[in-house]
């Protein structure tokens, strides 16, 4: 597999959220407008990729035993960095996000690609994988988040185009699901012509 | 290299050695971050007070006290003066029965209890229904009113707020914080010009205010 390949399947091919249907619980949670989509999506991509190199980095000095608490440990740890430069430099984005930031360590996202693809090939390939599935991530959490502000409150990024209330249960936590039904159908269907 | 063996030694130390290293990045960053993050929390609690009360020229947060709401806690107040004269009390009150969480406003009283502004400081309702709160249309309804004679309860309370449509919850919420400020900074006190502001550390002045906490 080229590299090429290894950096967009994350998007369509091994799609976290489309295909591979993982880490749906922040998904659900955080994508009441686009920009909080967005806004996770890029936390999570930045723990990806930092957790995908140094476990790559370090895969041969982790006994196989310990592998998982040592996963759990490094990815922690970026997740807490992610955590503290948010509340430092962006705070609105951060009490929107709320506990979903500290969450993402126990996104299954995250370990699954420590544990099936960092932990046994080289630093590049994990970057550039950590990267792929991190955007792909971001890319479905911001289609939604934007479909979800669109059809459920009338704007897009905040801004409002539609006078008044859209259909509103697209915003409470079943439009998560119905929508996210949708879009996996639509993508279900797209991969099969 | 070959992969090292998963003797008790081996594991031992290579949990230990990569907590070690992740502890010591986190202090780091937490150093750094630290001020940052002080700062963003005084921010916004500065420019709370600014939309509030905007003509003030003290510094308010210095001047801070506290009163007790007669509920177990308090109030944090803000006096807000300019060139001596006290404009007015920004106050940061809560209310525990948001439709998902407290709900935290900051309210500007005058002297004799009439609303000036509110701005929202906190708040985790439903997008799209319950933080309508933070918009004009519902918010600024209050501005001008006074407690003594404005009921802060919505129309279907029997009260003279107007709910937002289908957050019914959020508006009692909101209500209820507004009541909460106003019950803690004027029941049974006169605030007035010639009233000497309360300084913190100058209890005798401060009689009839005293910190229960």
């Amino acid at each position: 597999m080229n590299q090429l390949q290894n950096f967009t399947k994350g998007f369509f091919k091994e799609n976290p959220i489309l295909v591979l249907v993982l880490g749906t619980c922040p998904t659900l949670a955080t994508t009441s407008s686009a920009l909080n989509g967005m806004g996770m999506g890029i936390a999570t991509t930045f723990v990806l990729i930092g957790s995908n190199v140094v476990i790559s980095l370090l895969s041969k000095v982790i006994p196989d035993k310990v592998r998982i608490p040592a996963f759990i440990v490094i990815i922690a740890s970026f997740v807490t960095i992610v955590d503290l430069f948010m509340q430092a430099y962006v705070p609105s984005l951060y009490e929107k996000l709320g506990i979903f930031i500290p969450l993402i360590v126990v996104n299954c996202i995250v370990l699954g690609r420590a544990e099936a693809f960092a932990s046994k090939n080289s630093v590049l390939s994990s970057l550039i994988d950590g990267a792929g599935m991190g955007l792909g991530f971001t890319m479905a959490l911001g289609i939604l988040g934007a479909f979800r502000e669109i059809v459920g409150s009338g704007a897009v990024f905040g801004y409002k185009f539609i006078k008044g209330d859209g259909i509103l249960v697209f915003i409470l936590a079943p439009g998560a699901f119905i929508a996210l039904g949708y879009l996996i159908a639509l993508i279900n269907k797209l991969k099969r012509t | 290299m070959a992969k090292i063996e998963s003797s008790f030694k081996n594991m031992a130390l290579s949990l230990t050695l990569i907590s070690l290293i992740a502890s010591a990045c986190l202090a780091f960053v937490y150093q750094i971050t630290k001020g940052p993050i002080e700062a963003s929390v005084m921010n916004k609690k500065i420019s709370a007070i600014k939309t509030v009360i905007p003509e003030f020229n003290n510094n308010p947060d210095a001047e801070m006290f506290r009163l007790p709401t007669g509920e177990g806690d308090s109030l944090d107040i803000y006096p807000a003066k300019k060139d001596g004269n006290l404009l007015g009390f920004v106050v940061n009150t809560y209310s525990p029965s948001g439709f998902s969480g407290n709900i935290s406003l900051m309210a500007g009283f005058k002297t004799d209890g009439t609303i000036i502004n509110i701005a929202v400081l906190e708040q985790k309702e439903t997008p799209g229904l319950g933080t309508k709160m933070t918009g004009p249309e519902f918010k600024d309804q209050f501005n001008d009113k006074n407690p003594a004679e404005f009921v802060l309860k919505v129309k279907k309370d029997g009260g003279q707020v107007d709910a937002i449509t289908a957050a019914t919850i959020s508006s009692r919420a909101f209500c209820d914080a507004l009541q909460r400020a106003y019950k803690t900074l004027f029941t049974g006190k006169e605030w007035n010009d010639s009233a000497v502001p309360p300084v913190p550390g100058n209890t005798s002045q401060a009689e009839p205010i005293k910190d229960n906490n």
